[in-house]
């Protein structure tokens, strides 16, 4: 995104997605309060602040914030909405609770993916197991498992490309919580929600609304580019890393942690997006899955490390400061960034870790997101991003995924699948596919 | 108003509600409630359900807490020790801890580099979700009892359905100048 060449050569494939998922702009009267609260203070200080395109159905969202897992009104247009139901409409089959633990090759040239099917409730229990021969693997586990797949199978397809589990960003991920002075709101930014309220409105919202692109020029010097981006967590994963504002460090837990709770309604969260090193490497694949899991769905212990560079922690305490200086202006708030001491650095756009490029030394596929050593296994998540993208990166993991079909369509037809490239949006729109099939000419 | 009754005779008990209550502390439920160190006025951790939560197996540190209080209180006979604290036979010894030590010791332990900083990070995170989040039961229900950690934080109650909708969200009126070099589809350029 950094490099306009690039973008310029994806952008048909960011429409085509932007058509399937129904990625649509909003306007300040879709924005939550706590995006409309940082897009005010953003302007207080003499910055700007967009409304950010979302796949949400504006009309049918209730604005619960209960989107971590899902939408339970069908408002948030996750894939259960678009692309997988026109893969099953065009012949697929989804195993759900279908964990691939490795790959193997088999004697006529294709491949044997193996699998283990894991309880619905509990992800500790494995229930059953088994294999599907392929002539093509197209693998899309995550830029957090993929890689672990592709090490566990290795003494069955030989060796990897030395960027497997190497190269991992996580999009230079930061978070800032500030608690709000109710007053302030008022009497500095001029908000109020009605006559009683200014804000107290954290839990309000749909997750990200509105963000700050002041830092992302592409002039600015690396590592010091980043967007903030107005973010909402649920308590547990939004709370426990939070420090107490000017409470002496760490502050993640006692008596001010309480306090702190007790004023949760006032929260914001600031979201830094920015560029890292691509310093996570992972090691030695677990025995299962990706990780040893300790809970029964959401906590495990993995193998990938990551300690920052000093280019990276330069990024995080500049933005941290830029953050401080937007929201204590004038008093509006109080603000400390997130603890990095509990489980080390933290995000949630993993990257990278199975990436294309053109050296093959330090990219894994090659430009069409052929395993390199490997031909007729593919790549497609979010492992294949290059590395930090200073925004929200699904948007770019799709477009890049869109981007590789009309190679992988071409290795099945060579290997006698019968498929054909050129389906239009899950919907039946078709400007997408009319803007893509050009570039898919130019390069057949 | 503090609820529930002080455990007497269960050691792992004790010790416990003694890590919760240093994590998110909470006022004693009776004046002779040595677990909950009564930093706080209102209920902490252990009222809003921190045992029952590490009791959980979906945790997957219940089969662990025998280990974890051994551990725990392995440690605080250390501190004491460097501290000259003088510990007696009857409470467990990180109970005895004033809540400045209990603190002290539940800070070094999850400081990055400590060989055990997992299992007490686990810990502390069933902790502090058994305030924030009420995992040990459903999230209307816990609203309808007057959950302390939820209704303290002000979280929304559902509607009657169960589900939670919010029909005011916004200010409804632009709020900062939009970027130069915006894309007509919103993104930026």
């Amino acid at each position: 995104m950094a490099e306009g060449r690039h973008e310029e050569t994806l952008d048909p494939w960011y429409d085509r997605v932007a058509e399937a998922m129904g990625v649509r702009t909003q306007d300040w009267n879709d924005v939550s309060y706590p995006g409309g609260l940082w897009g005010a203070a953003c302007d207080h200080s003499g910055r700007t602040a967009n409304p950010v395109p979302v796949a949400v159905d504006k009309d049918t969202c209730v604005n619960c914030n209960w989107m971590m897992a899902g939408c339970r009104f069908e408002a948030k247009k996750s894939l259960m909405f678009n692309y997988l139901p026109a893969a099953l409409a065009h012949g697929a089959t989804i195993r759900p609770l279908h964990e691939v633990q490795r790959v193997e090759r088999t004697d006529d040239g294709g491949y044997r993916v193996h699998y283990d099917v894991i309880d619905e409730d509990d992800y500790r229990i494995r229930t059953d197991s088994g294999s599907i021969d392929a002539k093509i693997v197209v693998l899309a586990a995550g830029a957090g498992a993929t890689p672990v797949i592709l090490k566990r199978s290795e003494p069955d397809l030989g060796t990897m490309p030395n960027a497997v589990g190497r190269y991992f960003s996580g999009n230079g991920e930061r978070l800032n919580t500030a608690v709000v002075d109710e007053d302030r709101v008022r009497d500095v930014l001029g908000l109020e929600r009605d006559d009683e309220r200014a804000y107290e409105a954290f839990q309000v919202g749909k997750g990200p609304c509105v963000a700050n692109w002041d830092r992302l020029d592409a002039a600015l010097p690396e590592y010091s580019r980043y967007s903030l981006e107005q973010l909402y967590f649920p308590p547990a994963l939004g709370t426990i890393l939070a420090q107490v504002p000017g409470a002496p460090a760490p502050s993640w837990f006692g008596a001010d942690k309480k306090e702190m709770l007790r004023r949760w309604k006032s929260w914001l969260i600031v979201f830094t997006m920015s560029e890292d090193d691509n310093e996570g490497v992972f090691g030695a694949p677990p025995p299962t899955g990706n990780a040893t899991r300790l809970s029964q769905q959401m906590l495990g212990r993995g193998t990938l490390s990551y300690r920052p560079t000093m280019n990276t922690l330069k990024g995080w305490a500049q933005s941290d400061a830029e953050v401080k200086e937007i929201l204590e202006k004038d008093g509006i708030a109080s603000v400390a960034p997130w603890t990095n001491d509990l489980v080390g650095a933290y995000t949630v756009h993993p990257l990278a870790s199975c990436r294309i490029g053109d050296d093959p030394h330090t990219s894994a596929l090659d430009d069409r997101h052929e395993l390199r050593g490997h031909p007729g296994i593919f790549v497609t998540d979010g492992s294949a991003v290059p590395g930090a993208l200073t925004v929200n990166p699904a948007m770019t993991i799709a477009a890049l995924a869109e981007r590789s079909v009309p190679g992988i369509v071409d290795a099945a037809r060579e290997r006698g699948v019968d498929v054909t490239y050129g389906a239009p949006a899950p919907d039946g729109a078709t400007s997408g596919r009319g803007g893509v099939l050009k570039l898919v000419g130019q390069r057949t | 108003m503090p609820q529930g009754i002080p455990d007497a005779d269960s050691v792992e008990t004790r010790t416990l509600e003694a890590f919760a209550d240093t994590i998110l502390p909470g006022a004693r439920r009776t004046p002779d409630d040595t677990a909950i160190a009564g930093r706080s006025h209102d209920a902490g951790a252990v009222e809003a359900g921190a045992l029952e939560l590490l009791r959980t197996p979906a945790t997957g540190v219940t089969s662990g807490l025998g280990e974890f209080v051994g551990l725990l209180n392995d440690h605080a006979r250390h501190h004491a020790d460097l501290c000259a604290l003088p510990l007696t036979e009857e409470e467990p010894p990180f109970v005895q801890l004033p809540f400045e030590e209990r603190t002290a010791l539940v800070r070094a332990l999850t400081s990055p580099g400590h060989p055990e900083k997992e299992f007490w990070v686990m810990l502390s995170l069933f902790c502090n979700m058994a305030y924030d989040s009420a995992a040990h039961m459903s999230t209307p229900v816990a609203i309808a009892n007057g959950h302390p950690g939820l209704t303290a934080m002000g979280f929304a109650a559902p509607d009657p359905d169960g589900l939670l909708r919010f029909k005011e969200y916004s200010y409804g009126r632009p709020l900062a100048r939009l970027h130069p070099d915006t894309t007509s589809s919103g993104s930026p350029a």
